[in-house]
């Protein structure tokens, strides 16, 4: 069976290293911070400006001036700091971020991304985006296989406006985790009860499969 | 040097038609939200905003969108404010978007007296149209250029009479790097208090950058995604 929006969550969380600075972006990669694997420590950043980002607080303490990149109320954790949006991307660009999660409209096999417009429909500005991929040495696409419409995300070709060129290393889909090298997408893992037959005809790009393709384990 | 003045009034002084305006914030978190309103009542039109977001509808930005007084937006983030969506699509409003980091780069480096500087940051996009792009340790960069203001609006927590300011938690965002980068300098604060009464180990943004401080009259810090979670 494909995976919901938090078991693609989950899988992400296996990602996860101990000691790694991680940035998750909003929507799903945003829940992978519940899912962080026994014994490791890892440190979220949100890129508005704190390091250190806790659960949601609790009803009746929400502040309004403490907040994550999708102007959610949250908490800072024990050993939080903050600061400005210039030092908040000095972490970023100089890489010293190790994971970036973050949503897509499309993917290519040669590692693009576009998440940030849709020409004539939807204008809301790319954020940090372009400033996360093109520096993250480890960025990892989180969505949905296909779109509303059942067109395939994962291309050979991205159609919309790019957020970042040749960047995406790893997508996690409600159907599969694909590497991306060498120009190509490589079927890692498939979710639980899915066939790499379904796979297949849903992915548009150009698909290397292995002769054992495991399940995931969650 | 004492930069105090009396209320929004006096401190917007001087802010005129086709002028360039950085305000601090992100999304409303931040945000000189006394001096936005007072632009409103002020009336001035075509206006060039520097702001990493666009306020929502009914208040921040929003305010000054929907009173037809923005010609152009500088910003990364504009999706929460359907009044500003509905002005880009048809025309009427032009918009910069620019990468987030970039933004703040800009503004940085236009306090700074950096006039560009390279970044990996839209390399391959539509940002990069028309810009100089330079290899770096085998790496593909665009130049992006400083920005100033005529004004720079920002809001800070506490600040003191000779300008010394501090930012409270995620507030801080873009406010520091645009307090230096106005040709005049406003902020407004929560609490102002006499010159001494902060300790200099806690200063943000030293008082040469800001030319104008005032105590805002009343902070609604409005809450634009309130996530609780349960006890």
């Amino acid at each position: 069976m494909a995976l919901d929006k938090v078991g693609i969550a989950k899988r992400i969380a296996q990602e996860l290293r101990d000691g790694w600075y991680v940035n998750l972006g909003i929507g799903i990669p945003t829940l992978v911070a519940n899912y962080i694997p026994e014994g490791i420590e890892v440190e979220f950043q949100s890129e508005n400006g704190i390091l250190g980002m806790g659960a949601f607080p609790f009803e009746g303490e929400e502040d309004a001036d403490l907040i994550n990149a999708g102007k959610q109320t949250i908490t800072a954790r024990k050993g939080a700091s903050f600061f400005d949006s210039a030092t908040s991307f000095a972490m970023i660009r100089g890489q010293h971020v190790q994971l970036t999660v973050l949503g897509a409209m499309e993917v290519s096999q040669n590692g693009d991304i576009a998440n940030w417009k849709i020409p004539g429909k939807m204008v809301k500005g790319m954020g940090g985006a372009m400033d996360l991929v093109a520096s993250a040495e480890n960025i990892i696409v989180a969505m949905m296989h296909s779109n509303k419409a059942g067109e395939s995300k994962i291309l050979s070709k991205c159609t919309l406006p790019l957020t970042g060129v040749g960047c995406v290393k790893k997508v996690v889909t409600e159907l599969a985790v694909l590497e991306i090298k060498d120009g190509k997408f490589h079927l890692i893992e498939r979710a639980p009860g899915v066939s790499v037959e379904e796979i297949i005809s849903k992915t548009e790009g150009e698909l290397v499969i292995p002769n054992n393709v495991p399940e995931m384990v969650l | 040097m004492n930069k105090v003045v009396k209320n929004v009034e006096e401190a917007l002084v001087g802010i005129k038609d086709d002028m360039t305006l950085m305000l601090g914030g992100f999304g409303l978190c931040g945000i000189p939200e006394n001096s936005i309103a007072h632009l409103v009542k002020m009336g001035v039109k075509n206006l060039t905003c520097i702001s990493n977001n666009a306020g929502v509808d009914g208040f921040g930005l929003g305010l000054l969108l929907e009173s037809k007084q923005v010609k152009k937006m500088i910003s990364s983030y504009v999706g929460e404010n359907d009044e500003f969506e509905r002005q880009m699509l048809s025309g009427e409003l032009e918009v910069d978007l620019i990468p987030q980091g970039s933004l703040a780069e800009r503004c940085r480096a236009g306090g700074a007296g950096i006039p560009a500087f390279y970044t990996p940051a839209g390399y391959g996009t539509e940002v990069a149209e028309g810009k100089e792009v330079r290899i770096y340790n085998g790496k593909p960069h665009i130049l992006e250029e400083a920005l100033t203001a005529d004004f720079a609006i920002v809001k800070a927590w506490k600040g003191d009479t000779e300008g010394n300011l501090i930012f409270k938690a995620t507030a801080r965002n873009f406010n520091p790097m645009m307090a230096t980068a106005g040709r005049i300098t406003i902020a407004e604060v929560e609490e102002l208090v006499e010159a001494g009464e902060l300790n200099p180990n806690d200063i943000h943004t030293p008082g040469i950058f800001v030319q104008r401080i005032f105590k805002g009259e009343k902070f609604e810090k409005r809450i634009e995604q309130r996530t609780v979670r349960q006890k």
